[in-house]
């Protein structure tokens, strides 16, 4: 059912779904933390900026990273300068689409869940002697638990799911940036729809899965961020 | 006298002004009306609240001035809020553990003292979720002392607890001042805590401070609100003497004298707290010798001031103590009482606290 060259596409596509995850996991944790707290004014800017691919083509998106990531951009022509190769059509490259295209879905549930902590518990922890980092430890990511397991299902989750920024960016290079959705679409391009099927029924299943998993663990936790008074 | 604090600063409407010098020692209360700036007060103290003009200083360690701010996580303290504020996702013994692990010398002795102190044993293993607002309190107070804290400050503990429940949690509390060999600052803006367990009063109104001293004397002090209440006391710490067991009295002595108190025998060698409301003290010029009236103490007027068209506030002074007394005007007129006479002063009822 599923050929060689199907495998090695699903398993770039975990790939792709782990390491952007993983890397959103960590800008997004601090950046929400200051979100959720800052009282900068212009912050309104950035949220917008953020929240920007839940709404643009993926092609618009995909467009941009083009060109930035290729020789002539911004990113790429700095780092063929700097004697390294552009980024466009690597699997580099896919992770940081992947890891623009995805943000929102990390660091939305991630703020809120920040938000929903009160000071109170963090002055708790301060006076018991826990300093900043320790607090942040102990207290603000143990709170922010289901917020944490949400934006990570939800960051790995779209980032299966993502055709357009990779189409652009990535291309169809088996093992480095063929990815499931691209060989999907690849396969009903040129009528092989069983093996279109076998990839695409993977996919839902997958994701599916991982939306019961979120679901079913939010549903038993509700306002678990508030202290307890 | 080793905790130092002095600030200065506008909060709305409200000009603060405080420059206050505590014992290192016993339970100081910070009293006064709601928005009269106590919790502020505590929370500067804590570090949690950072006001520039702010100097605060505890033994000998400057916690703030101009140049110098310690992070509440390196003072030392242990803090109790309204709220128990218990992390949710740790269990009780769970936050206890928190405190203990961060604790600069952790004794494990001093660990099952407190857990005895607040009857805690039972409690351990369980939810927070599952306890009642005493025992979250109480749990709360376990967590502050698990941190060995040099001083403990307690943010109104009793205020977020029905009434029913604050009596339960009282006993805790006096066993606190009883047992802690560290300053506790104690906030509150009900009479009866701060009888039971101060030893020093601080009168706070509208960002101002009132006055301070020991508590047997801010009580008794004629010139503040206190005495003119209503339910004005005076609280004189004494010991037990003796106990009569045919007539259930016993027999207590302080330095003004001795009292008698109906009731079972007091237990404990320790000091026993009694209060003497104003409105139970009356004043004769000869000591009466047939009459209901157990308590009779020689007294000297030590003040006077009027309340209202028709009564008058005389403080007697008893030994080293202080009575309070709320006679007529008419009375006070037709005895000819004055500042330095000697006088009797009649106990109607006295209360034993704890």
């Amino acid at each position: 059912m599923i050929s060689d060259g199907d495998w090695i596409a699903l398993w770039t596509t975990l790939k792709l779904a782990t390491v952007s995850t993983v890397l959103l996991l960590v800008v997004g944790i601090p950046l929400a933390w200051w979100l959720s707290r800052t009282q900068w004014r212009f912050k309104y800017l950035l949220e917008s900026l953020v929240a920007l691919p839940l709404v643009l083509p993926p092609t618009v998106l995909g467009f941009y990273l083009l060109l930035a990531l290729g020789p002539n951009g911004f990113i790429g022509g700095t780092l063929e300068t700097a004697g390294g190769r552009p980024l466009a059509f690597t699997f580099t490259g896919l992770v940081i689409g992947s890891m623009v295209y995805s943000l929102p879905f990390v660091l939305q549930p991630l703020q809120n869940a920040f938000a929903a902590i009160d000071r109170r518990s963090l002055e708790v922890a301060a006076t018991l002697g826990a300093k900043p980092l320790d607090r942040f430890g102990s207290v603000i990511l143990p709170l922010a638990k289901p917020g944490l397991v949400t934006a990570t299902v939800l960051g790995f989750a779209h980032t299966l799911g993502e055709f357009g920024v990779v189409l652009m960016i990535g291309g169809n290079i088996p093992g480095e940036t063929r990815v499931a959705s691209i060989a999907i679409y690849e396969h009903v391009e040129s009528l092989q729809y069983g093996q279109a099927h076998a990839l695409a029924a993977c996919i839902l299943l997958l994701s599916l899965f991982l939306l019961v998993l979120v679901y079913r663990y939010n549903r038993k936790r509700p306002g678990q961020a508030s202290l307890v008074s | 006298m080793s905790i130092a604090l002095s600030l200065k600063t506008q909060r709305g409407a409200l000009t603060i002004d405080f420059d206050l010098a505590l014992p290192s020692n016993g339970v100081t209360a910070l009293f006064g009306p709601s928005g009269a700036g106590k919790t502020t007060l505590l929370r500067i103290i804590a570090g949690l609240e950072k006001i520039d003009s702010a100097r605060v200083e505890f033994d000998q360690t400057i916690w703030q001035n101009e140049a110098v701010f310690v992070p509440a996580h390196e003072r030392g303290i242990g803090y109790v809020f309204q709220e128990p504020s218990l992390f949710p996702h740790l269990d009780v013994m769970g936050n206890i553990e928190y405190a203990m692990n961060r604790a600069k010398d952790n004794q494990y002795k001093s660990f099952t003292e407190t857990i005895d102190m607040l009857d805690l044993g039972p409690l351990l293993n369980r939810d927070t979720q599952s306890l009642s607002g005493g025992e979250k309190q109480r749990v709360a107070i376990a967590r502050a002392l698990a941190s060995n804290p040099s001083l403990l400050l307690m943010d109104e503990p009793l205020a977020a607890i029905d009434v029913d429940r604050r009596n339960e949690i009282l006993p805790f509390i006096e066993r606190l001042h009883d047992h802690l060999k560290i300053p506790v600052i104690y906030v509150s803006h009900a009479t009866d805590e701060v009888a039971r367990i101060a030893d020093f009063l601080v009168l706070l109104e509208r960002g101002e401070i009132l006055g301070y001293g020991p508590l047997g004397k801010m009580l008794t002090r004629l010139d503040l609100p206190l005495a003119a209440r209503e339910d004005a006391e005076a609280v004189i710490v004494a010991r037990v003497t003796e106990y009569d067991q045919v007539n259930s009295l016993n027999r207590l002595s302080f330095s003004g004298g001795e009292v008698r108190v109906i009731g079972a025998p007091l237990t404990g060698d320790g000091p026993v707290r009694i209060r003497i409301a104003a409105r139970d003290v009356s004043i004769t010029l000869d000591r009466q010798e047939r009459t209901s009236i157990l308590n009779i103490l020689p007294a000297t007027i030590s003040n006077m001031v009027d309340i209202d068209a028709a009564q008058m506030l005389i403080s007697l002074q008893v030994g080293e103590q202080v009575l309070i007394s709320r006679v007529t005007k008419f009375s006070a007129q037709t005895l000819d009482l004055a500042i330095g006479k000697e006088v009797f002063a009649q106990v109607k009822s006295v209360a034993v606290l704890s």
